[in-house]
């Protein structure tokens, strides 16, 4: 295997015991980069001159035998909704074009504190706002597997890096599925972590009571280890719980005996045969390995597009409105104060976020606010109760991630479409759980199919001991993409 | 669920301080409406009773000492500013100046 591919475990080992330097790992990540990124499409900004500094530093650290953080050298990359002090954060959006932020996001502090090595940011939906990452305002970026699909969405230039070997892991964020369907989409694993577990100090925000950062990975135990570095309480969030965090490695036992799956019915009535297929097997292996399966019922799942689809932008039409030329990014000058926010706005956004920045404005205008976000709030309690209700009888629920496999650029033209690609993994946010995306299979084209595990609040534990079981049986072992930058 | 007018569009745009072109009025009639209509199903669900959701894990606000912290400084704070005189944001005035066009609008 090539140390593109290496685990993050494995590098920082490897960077530890002196088999290889950090120096070594940068240099080999931006050789990758600059032969394959100009197909894949997935950096927006690579900084390579902030990665060797922070290379050398690791190599000059371990020289004079410096205790070393436990991601020391390890390449990441970030989406670039994530703030990062010196580096330019567009959020894939033009009104923030040339934008260099004065100070780093938490999560960007505890990776660079944990020894980590930012290379640079990449692609998304404008604003995470989309599923294919075609919403961007730069660049489309490609699926690795199959160059003429899309990577998924909104954090489609993580998955795609991660899935070609452009970096070890990257921090993606996670509103209403955009870490989870891009991984199915890409076959790596993504997690998002209980709602108020990663701090969202530095975020550029989406829907406040539902973006989550979290990892990217190509195993279950390297999430496991991203996710350690950036979970825990942090002061300048006002959601962030001040609750302990566990040894989330400890998780990965390897067994499942006894542990109860739940099976909601609602979540396989409509889907590819290939990714039903995918399912099948993952339930026979786990059942196979000692745990049982329980049918349930979350009957208010039908209402999760719509409550979404009202929540999300109407928390986005109000967090947006800070973009307004006054104090960062682009400004489009005119004869009054008025006219310059309009203009600004007209200018910098794209037809997504317009879209759900009218939506939006239009469900909080004054008398509507009670029919529109208000009850999409109640029919989250609903949907929150479903999910309390099932985890008294299991201990996980079992789902596919998408309905298909990673679809053509271009083949989601009606909004109402391109929405539905978020269905399975939507719910998840509205009751603030902890998910995780977990390869399961390649389809008959050579596609990655992707199951979710939907964990009670604060257990993510279960969710990294079923997906590492889940990975171990039926995942896709040292099968890499071949559609671009394939290595043999 | 009625359909949206072209006229509630301009004063959603309006309302969202965003300048649309006349053809992307007429999209966006045409496709919020779409998405207003597939929305209308909620109204059907019984929330008599139902509390709204605001957060996964029970938790009460935080308050912090009222105490001074280290924080930017302010010339950094305001890198990102687009037309600066020193540590004040220039901005044009919330009314046109005399003879030259504005919105006529009050912000």
């Amino acid at each position: 295997m090539t140390t593109q591919f290496w685990s993050v475990a494995d590098t920082a080992r490897r960077i530890a015991a002196g088999e290889i330097s950090a120096t070594q790992i940068v240099e080999t990540m931006l050789a990758r980069i600059a032969a394959i990124d100009g197909e894949l499409g997935a950096y927006l900004a690579v900084d390579g001159i902030g990665a060797r500094a922070a290379a050398a530093e690791i190599d000059r650290q371990r020289a004079v035998n410096a205790i070393l953080g436990p991601l020391a050298g390890v390449p990441i990359a970030l989406k670039d909704v994530l703030v990062t002090r010196g580096l330019a954060t567009t959020a894939a959006s033009k009104i923030l074009q040339g934008w260099i932020p004065p100070y780093d996001a938490h999560v960007v502090d505890r990776l660079r504190s944990a020894g980590a090595i930012i290379l640079g940011k990449v692609n998304c939906d404008e604003f995470a706002m989309g599923s294919s990452t075609e919403n961007s305002a730069y660049q489309p970026t490609r699926n690795p597997w199959d160059p003429t699909r899309v990577p998924g969405g909104s954090s489609g230039g993580s998955s795609a890096a991660v899935a070609a070997g452009l970096c070890a892991a990257s921090l993606g964020t996670d509103t209403g599925g955009s870490i989870r369907q891009p991984a199915a989409f890409c076959g790596v694993v993504g997690l998002k972590p209980t709602y108020g577990r990663v701090s969202r100090w530095g975020v550029v925000a989406f829907a406040s009571s539902l973006d989550q950062v979290g990892p990217l990975t190509r195993s279950v135990a390297d999430a496991a280890l991203v996710l350690q570095t950036i979970a825990g309480f942090d002061p300048r969030d006002s959601t962030s719980l001040d609750t302990p965090v566990p040894r989330f490695t400890d998780a990965l036992t390897g067994e499942v005996r006894g542990l109860r799956i739940g099976i909601p019915q609602e979540y396989f009535e409509a889907m590819d045969d290939e990714i039903r297929a995918g399912l099948t097997r993952t339930v026979d292996a786990l059942v196979e390995r000692g745990a049982t399966t329980v049918d349930l019922s979350l009957p208010h799942t039908k209402h999760a597009l719509p409550a979404y689809y009202l929540v999300a932008p109407a928390e986005a039409s109000s967090n947006l409105a800070r973009f307004d030329g006054v104090r960062y990014g682009q400004r489009v000058e005119a004869a009054d104060l008025l006219e310059m926010y309009a203009r600004t706005r007209g200018a910098g956004f794209g037809p997504e976020v317009k879209r759900r920045i009218m939506l939006g404005t239009y469900a909080l205008r004054s008398g509507y606010y009670d029919a529109y976000y208000k009850k999409a709030q109640q029919v989250r309690t609903l949907i929150k109760r479903d999910f309390d209700r099932a985890f008294q009888f299991c201990d996980v629920i079992l789902t596919p991630t998408t309905p298909t496999p990673a679809f053509r650029f271009g083949a989601k033209t009606n909004p109402v479409d391109m929405y539905l690609a978020d269905v399975f993994t939507l719910s998840c946010n509205l009751a603030g759980l902890p998910g995780i995306s977990v390869p399961c299979g390649l389809t008959s084209e050579g596609l990655p199919i992707g199951a979710q595990l939907l964990g009670r609040p604060l257990d993510e534990a279960v969710l990294l001991r079923a997906g590492g079981v889940i990975e171990a049986a039926v995942g896709l072992g040292e099968r890499r993409p071949a559609g671009i930058g394939g290595i043999a | 669920m009625p359909a949206l007018t072209r006229n509630e569009v301009e004063e959603i745009a309006l309302l969202a301080r965003l300048q649309v072109e006349p053809d992307e009025l007429d999209r966006m009639q045409h496709e919020l409406g779409a998405i207003l209509e597939y929305f209308a199903a909620l109204a059907a669900v019984d929330t008599e009773g139902i509390p709204a959701m605001t957060h996964a894990v029970p938790m009460d606000l935080r308050l912090r000492p009222d105490v001074a912290e280290p924080s930017l400084p302010a010339d950094l704070a305001l890198s990102g500013v687009p037309r600066r005189d020193g540590e004040l944001i220039v901005v044009p005035s919330s009314i046109a100046p005399p003879g030259r066009a504005g919105t006529g609008q009050k912000p």
